[in-house]
Parts: structure tokens; sequence; C-alpha cells
């Protein structure tokens, strides 16, 4: 904490302090249901510059731009465009108020060109009110040769490589001749060369004194083209500086300075046999060469930025979408793994990232989602399920999670995201998992039900479960695990014993 | 592991009121409206007729035979538009087997007089294969069930017609006509239900269909081979829509190919009307039993009251339309919950 203050009086006494804003954001709060995303947040953008945003994932970066775009609407807090206060309540508004975004995804429609994507809504008319298809193409022609882009106006979208997509997008939001322009990781789908190009669109818009505000995970980035450097942190704004004031330690250290205040339940128990060895394992195009053992009783902690492919490795050992390279021994044994049904008959078991997408099903009830894994290996005789003794299974494992819940024909929907993990973890240790793969855990649940679930991690590593534990919570990775994996861009960068993992090992690896 | 009241509270069964009590409700409120209008109109009674009662049922037994596979189709997310045309082959093929060798232009002379099984079973068998193919064209193509089934509904529809160059079929066995005969359809209708309610409510399939289409992914992760689960739900729904030839053909005392034109349409009102979501993860047997006879006592009200035929179906797009909003509702209100 000591250290935000210290950047915020940096930040009063920065050179930025006498300008004129383009944008200022004010003590900005927003929460979602279960979490503060944004609290009292700042920003200031000065004319004719870049103003990169770090954080690691959560820290309220991209939820901070959707609000100045218009996607959301700030609880508390004032946002204010040359000096003025505005609301936008659209992205539309936002846009006709001088804010463009070019977002992480893509959002162009494949079936139609580029000049129609670029001026959507801006068609220019014939007198008869027509689409004017050569005004269309020559407008688009203007800013192609502005911005020294080399494509088609008449290509259609779908004929285009990602990263040129990207460039189209790019091109769009700058055809709004918008005062501020924000990127969210441009760079992603770009190779070298159109990096290159990027940056220089990037240093002509400064040129005309736009202001830039460019969200990256990319340290060299950030080095090369900010002026100033924003750092989040857990929805908290923590400090502004000049770029040419900071050094990739320095900026690592503000991304992850938080003390680490939650106490873990980790206990030392005995680490068994290897269970689980990956070797050079691939999925084209995501991943490369990934290489680690996982032994009974261990928790292997995987760290990374989102898109690191950490959740790639985890799908791809269990099946969900099979290597494509490399090989998996499981107890001694190389197997070959393609289907998640194959996974579970070598003892694994997986909690998905994603809870709504991929794990419950909402209008199901709690018994009905607890008992799936199991019944595809057990409990059925000539089809017909052993209901009473399935059912005395689900609410035993309900109690002992301490589910909370009316009865067992609740439909799941109507609980709580903690209590929903909690069946979900209940439905795959009904199976009697050796090896359990943990994709975020906790994410998204109250600290109550988090607590519990990392004590329950621990018994189970206690009774010599061998747990893959993805996170994207620091203090959960260092706090819960025996070893640490860190990957980077579908490479695994390091594996960090307990002892030697801290916030700023583990950062520095997952930026690289 | 627990204290005591803990599992007092987990097993304590939240009483609510099945889904299907308020299609219920809907059924009683037509019939009372009929029962009304009929002393109104015409000074009879309409529900306190028992002949009247069994026809109502009788005449969507088939449908309902349909409804009955359309609605586990639906409940994993898809939806079954060949069911009327498959029951159009199935009825061609049945009844190809069961002429008696007193007609001498039976379509397979060799296989006149045959026992009354081998029309049955070739009837379901066409049936089910038709839904082999709509399943598996589904499971390992990944192509949208509504243009499997919609390539599925032509094609068929062009077998049965092709069948016999457009020919019905005539002069049926004794037998085989008794499947069609007084009660029995309604009989194989109820009887199919029961099964498949017991299958939905009990079996592993029955559990896996609902996880199917509840989620798809959650299903897969959870060890369910999706693929080969739905193209045993397509295989059941074909299997069915082939029953529902064999009564339609016996019923008729002639395999036409004209049979059951649009029937799918009815069958998928019926599934819908009875609350089953076509969003998938959500529909039961019971609901759509009591849609099928709400579509029967509509038909019949209408033919009591002496309304055009017309006006029916202007009426029936109205009910299906209102018991898809009434249910986008009622999940609505429990989502604000």
């Amino acid at each position: 904490m000591s250290l935000s203050t210290q950047e915020a009086v940096r930040e009063n006494k920065g050179a930025a302090a006498q300008q004129k804003y383009l944008l200022e954001v004010d003590s900005v709060r927003k929460e979602f249901p279960g979490v503060v995303a944004l609290d009292d947040v700042n920003l200031r953008i000065r004319p004719g510059t870049v103003h990169a945003l770090m954080g690691e994932n959560g820290a309220g970066k991209s939820t901070l731009m959707k609000i100045i775009a218009g996607i959301y609407q700030p609880d508390r807090g004032e946002v204010r465009l040359g000096g003025k206060q505005v609301q936008m309540a659209t992205p539309l508004d936002a846009l006709e108020q001088g804010v463009a975004m070019i977002h992480q995804e893509l959002n162009l429609m494949p079936f139609m060109t580029i000049a129609e994507n670029i001026w959507i809504r801006r068609e220019p008319l014939t007198k008869l009110g027509f689409v004017d298809h050569k005004a269309l193409r020559e407008n688009t022609k203007r800013l192609f040769d502005r911005l020294n882009i080399n494509l088609d106006p008449e290509t259609e979208v779908r004929d285009l490589s990602i990263a040129n997509r990207q460039m189209v997008e790019i091109a769009k939001a700058i055809s709004y001749e918008s005062d501020v322009l924000i990127m969210d990781e441009p760079t992603s789908a770009l190779t070298d060369r159109e990096v290159e190009h990027l940056f220089q669109i990037i240093a002509s818009l400064k040129a005309d004194g736009k202001g830039i505000v460019y969200i990256t995970h990319k340290m060299d980035e950030v080095f090369e083209i900010a002026d100033d450097v924003s750092v989040f942190r857990d929805g908290k704004y923590i400090g502004t500086d000049l770029a040419s004031n900071l050094d990739s330690d320095q900026l690592i250290r503000m991304m992850v300075g938080r003390e680490i205040t939650q106490m873990f339940p980790k206990e030392e128990v005995p680490i068994g046999d290897v269970v689980l060895s990956v070797k050079d394992l691939c999925l084209d195009g995501v991943f490369e060469n990934v290489n680690f053992e996982l032994r009974a009783g261990e928790i292997l902690g995987v760290a990374g930025l989102v898109g690191s492919g950490r959740t790639n490795v985890a799908e791809t050992i269990y099946g969900v979408t099979p290597a494509t390279g490399g090989s998996i021994t499981v107890f001694g044994e190389t197997v070959e793994i393609k289907t998640p049904a194959e996974a579970m008959g070598h003892g694994m078991a997986l909690l998905t990232e994603d809870r709504k997408d991929t794990g419950l099903f909402l209008m199901l009830d709690i018994q009905e989602n607890m008992q799936i894994a199991l019944l595809s290996q057990d409990h059925v005789k000539a089809g017909f399920v052993a209901e009473s003794a399935v059912s005395k299974l689900c609410t035993e494992m309900s109690n002992a999670l301490r589910v909370k819940t009316p009865g067992m024909n609740e439909r799941i929907e109507n609980l709580s995201g903690g209590n929903q993990q909690k069946v979900l973890i209940g439905r795959w240790l009904l199976t009697k998992p050796r090896i359990l793969i943990l994709d975020e855990p906790t994410r998204g649940i109250d600290v109550g039900a988090k607590a519990e679930i990392h004590k329950l991690i621990t018994k189970l590593a206690g009774e010599g479960v061998a747990v893959l534990m993805i996170s994207s919570e620091m203090p959960e990775v260092l706090g819960m695990s025996d070893r640490v994996m860190v990957m980077h861009e579908g490479h695994v960068t390091g594996i960090l014993d307990r002892a030697e993992a801290d916030q700023v090992s583990v950062m520095r690896l997952a930026s690289n | 592991m627990a204290n005591a009241t803990d599992v007092a509270e987990t097993n304590a069964p939240a009483r609510k009121l099945p889904v299907e009590a308020n299609i219920f409700l809907v059924l009683i409120g037509i019939a009372v409206f009929f029962e009304v209008l009929g002393w109104i109109v015409k000074g009879d009674t309409f529900l306190f007729n028992p002949q009247r009662l069994l026809i109502m049922v009788l005449q969507v037994s088939i449908i309902g035979l349909l409804a009955i596979g359309v609605t586990q189709v639906i409940i994993t997310g898809g939806i079954d538009l060949s069911s009327g045309s498959v029951l159009a082959l199935s009825a061609m093929v049945a009844a190809s087997f069961a002429q008696t060798s007193d007609y001498t232009r039976a379509v397979f002379p060799m296989f006149t007089d045959m026992p009354f099984l081998v029309p049955v079973l070739a009837g379901i068998a066409v049936g089910a294969l038709a839904g082999f193919i709509n399943g598996s064209l589904i499971a390992y193509t990944a192509i949208p069930p509504f243009i499997a089934t919609l390539g599925m509904m032509v094609t068929a529809r062009g077998l049965a017609r092709y069948y016999t160059k457009g020919q019905p079929i005539s002069l049926l066995s004794e037998e085989y006509m008794w499947l069609g005969s007084g009660t029995i359809p309604v009989i194989i209708f109820l009887m199919a239900a029961f099964i498949f309610h017991i299958a939905l409510r009990f079996t592993r399939y029955g559990k896996f269909t609902y996880a199917t289409g509840a989620n798809v992914q959650a299903a897969k992760v959870s060890g369910i081979n999706v693929g080969r689960h739905l193209i045993k739900v397509y295989t059941l729904a074909g299997l069915l829509a082939g029953l529902g030839g064999v009564v339609a053909a016996a019923r008729a005392g002639s395999g036409q190919a004209g049979m059951g034109l649009a029937y799918e349409l009815d069958a998928i009102a019926a599934a819908v009307i009875g609350g089953t979501s076509l969003a998938g993860g959500v529909g039961r047997i019971t609901g759509t039993v009591i849609g099928t006879i709400i579509l029967g006592t509509m038909m019949s009200g209408f033919t009591f009251l002496g309304i055009d035929a017309y006006i029916q179906d202007i009426v029936k797009g109205g009910i299906i339309v209102a018991a898809v909003v009434a249910d986008q509702y009622r999940q609505r209100k429990r989502a604000k919950v």
C-alpha cells in the first residue's frame, strides 16, 4: 500500500500534471454481483500520448475501458471528456462523443466487404437513398492510403487473415476520427511486421494530438510506445508514471505488490510416486512442448495470463481437445486420451474453467448436476439408475461439502456461485479421481466458500490425490501449490518450487 | 459427516406443483369452454359423451406417438422435422407386407398373407433406420438437426411415393388391421408414453438426454459420448414414427404416400404446448401427452360446434404461440428470483 501513495505523489509532481486532459476518469466504482470490479479508480489521458494500462488478469483494466467506451455504466464517479462531464449510455454514445474502442475480439461481419464493414451505419448515400458504393470505396481507399494499409476495400472480410481483420478493425476505429482511441491488446493477433505497422499508425495518431489508451500484457511494447503507464490491481488504481521513469522490475512490483493477507490451509503431506507425466505435449497452434510430472499428494499450480494456454493444456490432457503431439503417461502407462470418457477411465477429473458454459446444467436440479459423471461409470443396472443409492451418495456429498440449499431437487441456477462450484466439485469427487484437474476452482465465489474449497483441496492432496490447479489468482497459486508451473504464449516458461515461487518471480515468467 | 439438522434440511423435498399442473389446467379450461359453448349453441353436452372422449384421443394418438419421439429430440436441444414423412414411408412398407393373397396386384406377391409381426417389424425398422440416419448425420457431420431432418423429411416423402409410384397399397390382412381398430391406437399411444416416461425419468438414457440438452459441453466433459447418445435419441424418435406409420396404415386399411402430412408440426406443437423447451434440457412425456390431448380436444370441440376446419388451424396456431410465450414468461420470472 505504501507503494501506491508513493506513486500517487509522484504522479502529482509529474510533468503531466499541468496539462489539459483529453479524458479524465474520477473515482469510478463498478460492482458486479459479489465482486467490486473497480474501486475508486482514476485515469488521466494527455493529448498526443500513448497511455498504457497494466495489471494482472482481473485487475479491472477491461472493465474500466468498457465504462469509457459506454458498454458498462459506472455505479459512481464521473468521466470527463475535454473537461466536460459526459454520460455514455451505449457504445454509440461514446463514439459520438469521441471515444472509439478496438475490441480484443473481432466484431466484423464476415460476409460483407471491408468497405461495408468500416462504414456500417454511416454509408454514403446517393440522392435516391441507395448506398453509394463508389463513395464507399473511395472513402475506404483514402483512409487506407493515410494509414498505409494495402488491402482492396471490396474484399469480403471472411477472406482476410486474422491479422488483416485486426488491421481493418483498427482502421474502422480510426475512421471515427475520435479524440480517444482505446486499444485492448491489439497486437495479440498480429505478426511482428504488422505490429511495426501498427506502431507507425499510433505514432501518426499521436502527432495528430489523439490520446491512445493501450491495454497490454507485453512489457517490451510498453517501453517501446507508451508515454504514460497506469497500473491497476484487484480493481484498485495503483498509480501512474511516465514510462521513462520505470523499468520492468518496478512495473512488475507495482502490478503484484499486494500483501498476501489470506491464510491458506496448505499442509505438508507426503508426496508419492509420479502419477501423471506429460512429455513434449503439443496442440498445433495453441501450445508446444509442455513437460511436467505430477505426483500423488502433490498440488501443482499453473499460473499464466489468460490466453497463455493453461486451460488448453488441461483440456488436452483430459481429452477434450486431443493432443497433436507428445505423450501422456498415467500411472506408468503411456496412454492416448481422445475423449473425456477415456480420461475418466484413467482416474482423471476436470473441473472446467467456466462454470456456466462447460460445467452446470442450469435448468436441472442439484442431484442431476452432481450424479452425471458417476452415472457414466457406475450405479446403473440394465439401463436403470440405482436411484436410492445415487441419491444417498449425492446427499452425503452435498452435506460433506456443506452445500447450502433447501433440497437436492432445487434447480442449480437458484444457488450462489460458491454453492454451484461445490456441487460441481462434488460431481467429480463422486467418481473418486486419482488425478484432479481444477481450472479456476474459486473464480467468482465468495470468501467463505473459497476458504472451504481450499481446505478441501488440501484434504484431497492429503489423501493422495494428485492435483493440477490452474488459477489466475496469484495468492491462491502461491498459497496452495507445492510447485508452480508458469506458462506464457503456449510455452512453459518455468516450474518453480514452493520456496522460490513468489509474486515477482511468477509474474516475470508469465509476462516474459 | 453432517449433523442432523443438515440432513433434515437437505432431505425435505421442495414441494412444488409439477409444470404439468399448469398445462392440465389449460386442458380443463379448454374442455369446459367447449362444454359451456355446447350447451349454449347446441343444447348438448360436449364432455359427457364417451364416444366423443374416445375419438378425442383416438384421432391424435398417432400424432401422440410422433410427439413422444420429438419430445426427446427437443430435450436434447434438437428438432425432428422428418417424423410425418417417415410415418408415411413406414406405413407404405408395412402395408406392402400386410396384403392378402386375394389381391392379384400385390406389391410383393410372394410376401402376401404374412404373419402379423412381419409388417409391424418392417414398418418400425424402416422408421428406426431413418432416425438412425438423422442421428448419425447430426452426430458426425455436425450439421444442424433442422437441416438433417429437413432433408430426411423430403427424402422419406419421396421414397414413400416412389415405393409404389404413388399408388396406395390396400387390401390388408384382418389381423394387421386389428392394430388400428377401436381403442387399440389409444392403448399403443399410452403404452409408448408410459415406457418413455419411465425411460426419461429412471434410466441413464433419460439422464443423459436431459444433460445433453441442458449443456452439451458439460455433458461431454462429464464423460458422456454425446454423438452416440444423439444417435440413440433420433433412432428412437424414428422408431416411434415408424410405429405411428404401422398404426396409421392399419387404421386406414391401406398405405398411402400422403399420410401424416404436416404431422411433424402437430407433434412439435404438442410437445411445446406440453412444456418442452426448444432451448433443450426441459420437457416431460406427461406434458406432451396432455399437449397431445389438448390438440385432440380442440379438434373435437370445433367439429362438435360445427366450426369450419380452417378456423381450427387459425386457433391452433394461436395456441402454440401462446404456449411458448407463457413458457418464456415463466422462465424469465424464475430467472429473476
